[in-house]
């Protein structure tokens, strides 16, 4: 293993990383807070860019959003702008697929999307944190319509195969015992006398009383079954009206075997600061804001392009490039400057005339696999049977989780679910199976929970980041090494050149990461072109 | 901003790496495939990019490298430092695999899609090879 470390103290340090981030523009921040402006990412306004020296032209590389942004900010300070784009639609990683949209991966695997008209699934970012301000002011100033996506859901399944019988288990269950069995030990510890040593006699008491009430605690401080703890956990037979409406609390899981499942870790996770609620996505698919950024920039775009050679000297950069909607010729792009947003996995192998240190940073970040599983069934057996409204189950097998759409509930007919989203392990093995096979395992697996799975799927689509011929990965995996060796380098100006997109990022992996790579690349590269710096 | 994270003791019996990314899923991925072979970790891991048959494919303007014919395959000791360090786009395999595991996928390879060194990588070898490499926390 490269290193270990414990979900919670990951959480705390990101946090102090993201503090750490911030105190370079402290005054600033500061002064935001007063005022109650304080934004999430270090995103503070849009850039006010102007007066770009007449005549001088910036060549765009990728029209994903930080390429468009990119366009978007520079014309709007006065320069020529032109985005290429190696794909024959624009919005790169933000994508959705729906009925009749086609998918074809390295290997030559196509799927077709059988998917019912209005429904769609997200194979890329599907999510967008409340403090991600960046992305969320350009969505706002482009007209985005965004709704509530739902994250947490207490009614969601979380199954362990090797945990209380292989039996998927509430998450409100969980949360309740993990809770109470913590709350009742502690307060029992304080009690006894067992922390004398490190709880003082005046912080007792509010300790005993904060267990208490935190835990769901008895006045005896004990975690037991009964109204209390059934009224976070859910009662055996719920409370009803009338004659025979008096609730039967429920039996609580074995203490010992709650720290044992792991399924705790799936409580840690909402409650990092990247997947805090409010949550949001854009109505009717995360490429509304690919084609909201597109339609911003639509006259600057030429799709079909396929980048070989990025060349620079003192007069300007070349881009070399296949015109794929014209044979392959072979053409030619000027300008004075670029903003590179091609991902690294694609453009460490590229004719790129930069510096070695230049070089060197662009092949040294890795890109993760990913897949999705979007799976269409014919009702929503998850809403209807099962009382599930959006959020996200969670396995610890290979699909790791099932997400419910947070957009049409209660409606009929067919709806789309994530059956799966894999990273790491299993998604190298998911990559690596037909696209039959990743649906066929998606919904053994699934049936661990859903029951209704076999009888009730129509079609499905599955998307494997590895294979996808325009990033080989779903985004860059920067080592500590490589952070400390090259990321400055990665989003120095090469002469003519800068970098922009998540990969050039401490917020990787996210859209937000390309937007505000992409609004600090090119305030820089214009202060280069008027000879600021 | 990627971690492997060690749930060993926590989350059973198999290869319990968690691979925590932004806008993942979760900051534990599902249970990695008992790999008990070289053949195993080729269509459970390598076969994701360098396809079933060895064969690697070609992207925009960039490919994922066929494995098939590879003379550089030849000498032992270069295939079993791109699994561990990664190279370009591809992920490191250091936290992933042991020594056992690397030279294991190292024998497959270099006996199979058309390769024929016969000559076996010892895991001391690849252990003396191990890189520093830390994920980035999540």
């Amino acid at each position: 293993m490269a290193s270990s470390s414990h979900a919670r103290s990951q959480t705390r340090r990101q946090l102090l990383s993201r503090i750490g981030m911030v105190a370079g523009s402290a005054a600033l921040y500061q002064a935001m807070t007063s005022m109650g402006h304080a934004m999430g990412t270090d995103f503070s306004g849009p850039p006010k860019l102007s007066g770009a020296k007449k005549g001088t032209s910036v060549l765009v590389l990728g029209a994903g959003l930080a390429g468009m942004l990119s366009a978007y900010e520079l014309r709007k300070a006065g320069y020529i702008v032109k985005i290429i784009e190696f794909q024959s639609r624009s919005g790169g990683r933000n994508i959705s697929l729906r009925g009749g949209d086609t998918v074809t991966e390295l290997g030559g695997a196509t799927q077709k999307v059988g998917f019912a008209p209005g429904n769609y699934i997200n194979p890329g970012p599907w999510r967008i944190p409340y403090h991600h301000q960046g992305l969320l002011h350009y969505c706002r100033a482009f007209g985005v319509q965004l709704e509530p996506f739902i994250e947490l859901n207490h009614n969601s399944w979380l199954h362990s195969t090797g945990s209380f019988g292989g039996k998927a288990i509430r998450y409100r269950e969980l949360a309740a015992d993990f809770n109470g069995f913590t709350a009742e030990l502690l307060a029992k510890a304080v009690n006894q006398h067992k922390l004398d040593d490190l709880v003082s006699p005046d912080e007792v008491a509010h300790l005993k009383d904060a267990m208490r009430g935190w835990g769901a605690l008895t006045p005896e401080l004990a975690y037991i079954k009964g109204n209390i703890s059934s009224l976070r956990r859910g009662f055996e037979k719920a409370q009803g009206g009338g004659l025979n409406g008096a609730p039967v609390p429920s039996e609580l899981m074995n203490r010992n075997e709650i720290w044992k499942s792991g399924l705790w870790n799936w409580m840690a996770f909402h409650e990092r600061l990247d997947m805090q609620t409010t949550m949001f996505q854009p109505v009717g698919g995360m490429d509304n804001i690919g084609k909201a950024f597109t339609k911003q920039i639509r006259d600057l775009l030429q799709l079909n392009c396929k980048v070989t050679a990025i060349h620079q000297d003192n007069a300007g950069v070349t881009v070399t490039y296949n015109d794929m909607q014209h044979g392959g010729a072979v053409r030619q792009a000027k300008a004075d400057y670029c903003v590179c947003t091609i991902p690294l996995s694609i453009l460490s192998q590229l004719d790129v005339q930069v510096s070695d240190g230049m070089k060197a940073a662009i092949g040294a970040v890795p890109y993760a696999s990913s897949v999705k599983l979007g799976l269409e069934f014919k009702r929503r057996f998850w809403e209807e049977d099962d009382q599930i409204y959006g959020g996200i189950s969670f396995t610890d097998q290979p699909i790791s989780q099932v997400s419910y759409p947070s957009h049409g509930i209660f409606s009929k007919g067919p709806a789309v679910l994530l059956g799966g989203y894999m990273f790491g392990p299993a998604a190298y093995d998911f990559a690596g199976m037909t696209p039959q096979e990743r649906l066929e395992e998606g919904i053994k697996q699934g049936l661990a929970f859903h029951p209704q799975y076999r009888k009730e799927f129509l079609n499905g689509v599955s998307f494997a980041w590895s294979r996808v011929p325009w990033t080989l990965g779903c985004c860059s995996m920067w080592s500590e090494e490589a952070r400390k060796t090259h990321y400055k380098t990665l989003c120095s100006i090469d002469q003519r050149i800068v970098l922009a997109g998540e990969h050039a990022s401490y917020v990787g992996c996210w859209q937000e990461g390309a937007i505000l790579s992409a609004l600090d690349a090119v305030t820089r590269l214009h202060q280069r072109a008027l000879g600021a710096a | 901003m990627r971690k492997f994270l060690l749930f060993a003791a926590l989350m059973g019996v198999l290869v319990p790496v968690g691979w925590a990314h932004a806008d993942s899923a979760s900051a534990i991925s599902g249970k990695m495939e008992d790999l008990p072979s070289g053949e195993a970790i080729y269509r459970h891991i390598c076969q994701s990019c360098h396809m079933a048959d060895g064969q690697g494919a070609v992207g925009a303007g960039a490919q994922i490298p066929a494995l098939a014919h590879n003379p550089r395959l030849q000498v032992a000791s270069y295939p079993a430092t791109v699994i561990l360090k990664g190279y370009g786009a591809m992920p490191w395999f250091a936290g992933l695999l042991n020594d056992k595991q690397i030279a294991d996928v190292v024998d497959y390879i270099r006996t199979h899609f058309g390769n024929t060194y016969t000559d076996k990588l010892n895991p001391s070898e690849v252990a003396l090879m191990r890189p520093h490499l830390t994920a980035e926390e999540q």
